[in-house]
């Protein structure tokens, strides 16, 4: 600081007379009071898993039910981490699981077009990027709500979808030869599955962007006060489009990963995942009115999710829990975190 | 006296209605200059063609520190130092407070990666200097949901006279603030003052007004139907003068200090 301010600042320190000190927790407990959500979240998880452990032990102690989780919550939390930009800044994107099918979509298009997965790969991740780029111009410049908008574009694309597959699919063993075989879906160590880690430097790089970028800032400002963030030079247009840009890439990126582990592409990819990938959202503390939220937050909540399905075998419940359990999950989470926003206003 | 902005001869007109009327308007560039007047005198208006929000008709003629503007635009007025302080949408309630001090202008290399222990260092800074939190408790992570109105408008003013704002043009600070919400309000335009900045406040009470600033300039549909140095007139002048404009629409011939 030059010393004409320091000067500035010594005239005004008389003028700026001391405020009330309002009486606001210190130390440990603003810490806790900060993380309170990603503390709650942790406590959750560990909550529900000696719950499991206590219900089904001989599941719960095995190696192979952690290996099931690592392979299948990626599908669904690959994209409730970006989505979790999109909640963020009070938009919602309802369209993504439409999105991974049609991403796959171009995938097969291109493949049989030209035989090169590498081209089919790189034509899967572009046509997620153009829906997602689709779906922000729209609620940004036509100035439609976002629930309305993806709720039409989810319908649209899985109709794009049928119409240029003619509703049959593909399979993908072709993608076996290459690289991107075992970069997305091999097993690390024979163990871990690939999409496990692709799922941590997801979390990672878009954590960085929210946290430390300025992106993520103008994220963060756009949900919070959209009005001052616009008067203050936040150019909220932009950072919305490229929220829903980012769903789009990677819901088309988890519709790949999904159509390798199986190695078949189905034109229905997708149904099933938007009620998890929301509940994880939700769950993981993202207010559901903009402006709060975190990466690690959704990430645990994604695995509390993942898990559910199989507490719910092992607890010898049918499958016909699953959606019940997750519905109220959503509506749960979201209620709680309204009632403790007020409480703490 | 050396004068920040000049609007000479300036008229607005939105279709039929002419919101302004030919209006002569300054401000000194170290000048607290109080704006009163009814709803609908036209101060909002006057307000949004400092910013570049609205453009004038032509005719008028529009100087900063003696250079005319031809075509002033939001970036530009910003650029220039023209800074707008609004109670309700300054700031990011969920967010803290060095978010809400950097919020738009956030320290970054060129990467765009934030720069934070300096943007928490300065907030900490501004705090005990310019905002005079004194309480160890309030910390730049602090959300500023839970900050009082005149704290609130303290961190808005804050944030303008950090980023260099030469003019600041606070749009009603006092509405909904209790008595001593007030005070803290007031303390800090008397702090934009002393900062060598000049700044416009807007507001329906005199009362508010007339303590902090140094010349007070009454619109009335459209007209500056009158002009004081606060020097000239006591308080009680002031209101006798206000009930005149308010049932004539302009003032004696005595008025029009500058």
């Amino acid at each position: 600081m030059s010393g004409s301010e320091e000067s500035r600042m010594n005239q005004l320190e008389e003028v700026g007379k001391p405020l009330s000190p309002i009486v606001r927790a210190g130390g440990l407990s603003r810490w806790l009071r900060t993380y309170a959500l990603q503390i709650g979240i942790v406590f959750v998880a560990i909550f529900i898993w000696l719950l499991f452990l206590i219900g089904s032990p001989r599941t719960f102690l095995s190696r192979d039910i952690y290996v099931a989780f690592m392979s299948t919550t990626p599908f669904f939390a690959l994209m409730a981490i970006p989505l979790t930009l999109v909640v963020i800044t009070g938009e919602i994107d309802l369209s993504f699981g439409s999105v991974m099918a049609f991403g796959m979509t171009a995938f097969s298009l291109v493949f049989t077009a030209t035989g090169s997965v590498w081209l089919g790969f790189l034509a899967c991740l572009l046509a997620g990027l153009g829906a997602g780029i689709l779906n922000g111009i729209i609620v940004v410049k036509i100035g439609i709500p976002s629930l309305v908008t993806t709720i039409g574009t989810q319908f649209f694309w899985a109709g794009v979808v049928l119409v240029l597959t003619n509703g049959s699919g593909l399979g993908m063993t072709a993608v076996r030869d290459t690289i991107l075989y075992p970069a997305l879906v091999g097993r690390i160590g024979g163990v871990i599955p690939a999409q496990f880690v692709w799922t941590i430097v997801f979390a990672a790089v878009i954590w960085f962007f929210l946290n430390r970028h300025k992106f993520g800032a103008h994220v963060y400002l756009t949900g919070d006060n959209v009005e001052s963030a616009r008067l203050m030079g936040v150019n909220v247009d932009l950072t919305k489009i490229v929220t829903f840009a980012i769903v789009g890439f990677s819901a088309a990126f988890a519709g790949f990963v999904v159509s390798e582990e199986v190695l078949y592409f189905w034109p229905t990819l997708g149904g099933g995942y938007l009620l998890n990938t929301l509940a994880s959202v939700f769950l993981g503390g993202t207010s559901v009115f903009g402006g709060t939220g975190t990466i690690f937050g959704t990430f645990v909540a994604s695995f509390i999710i993942g898990s559910i399905n199989a507490g719910i075998v092992a607890a010898n419940l049918t499958g016909y829990w699953t959606q019940l359990i997750y519905g109220l999950i959503i509506v749960v989470s979201v209620a709680l975190q309204t009632v403790l926003g007020k409480r703490f206003k | 006296m050396d004068y920040f902005l000049q609007m000479k001869n300036v008229s607005k007109t939105f279709g039929e209605v002419a919101a302004l009327h030919h209006v002569n308007f300054e401000v000194g560039t170290n000048e607290i200059v109080g704006l009163l007047g009814d709803n609908g005198a036209g101060k909002s208006t006057l307000v949004k063609l400092m910013t570049g929000y609205h453009q004038p008709d032509p005719g008028g003629e529009f100087f900063l520190k003696e250079n005319r503007i031809d075509h002033l635009s939001v970036a530009r007025a910003r650029d220039l130092g023209i800074e707008v302080v609004y109670q309700e949408r300054a700031l990011a309630d969920k967010q803290s407070l060095w978010r809400n001090i950097f919020m738009g202008r956030e320290l970054s290399d060129p990467w765009g990666r934030l720069k934070l222990r300096q943007m928490r260092d300065e907030t900490r800074k501004l705090m005990h200097t310019l905002m005079g939190f004194t309480s160890s408790a309030v910390n730049p992570e602090s959300v500023v949901k839970n900050f009082s109105g005149g704290e609130r408008q303290g961190v808005a003013i804050t944030r303008a006279l950090y980023f260099k704002a030469e003019l600041i043009i606070l749009d009603e600070p006092t509405m909904g603030l209790s008595l001593s919400e007030t005070k803290k309000c007031l303390d800090f335009v008397a702090g934009i003052k002393a900062a060598g900045k000049a700044a416009i406040f807007i507001d329906h009470n005199i009362f508010h007004v007339y303590p902090v600033a140094d010349r007070i300039v009454v619109l009335d549909r459209g007209t500056v139907a009158g002009q004081f140095m606060k020097n000239e007139l006591t308080l009680q002048q002031l209101i006798d003068r206000l009930y005149v404009v308010a049932q004539t629409g302009s003032l004696e011939t005595k008025a029009g200090g500058a």
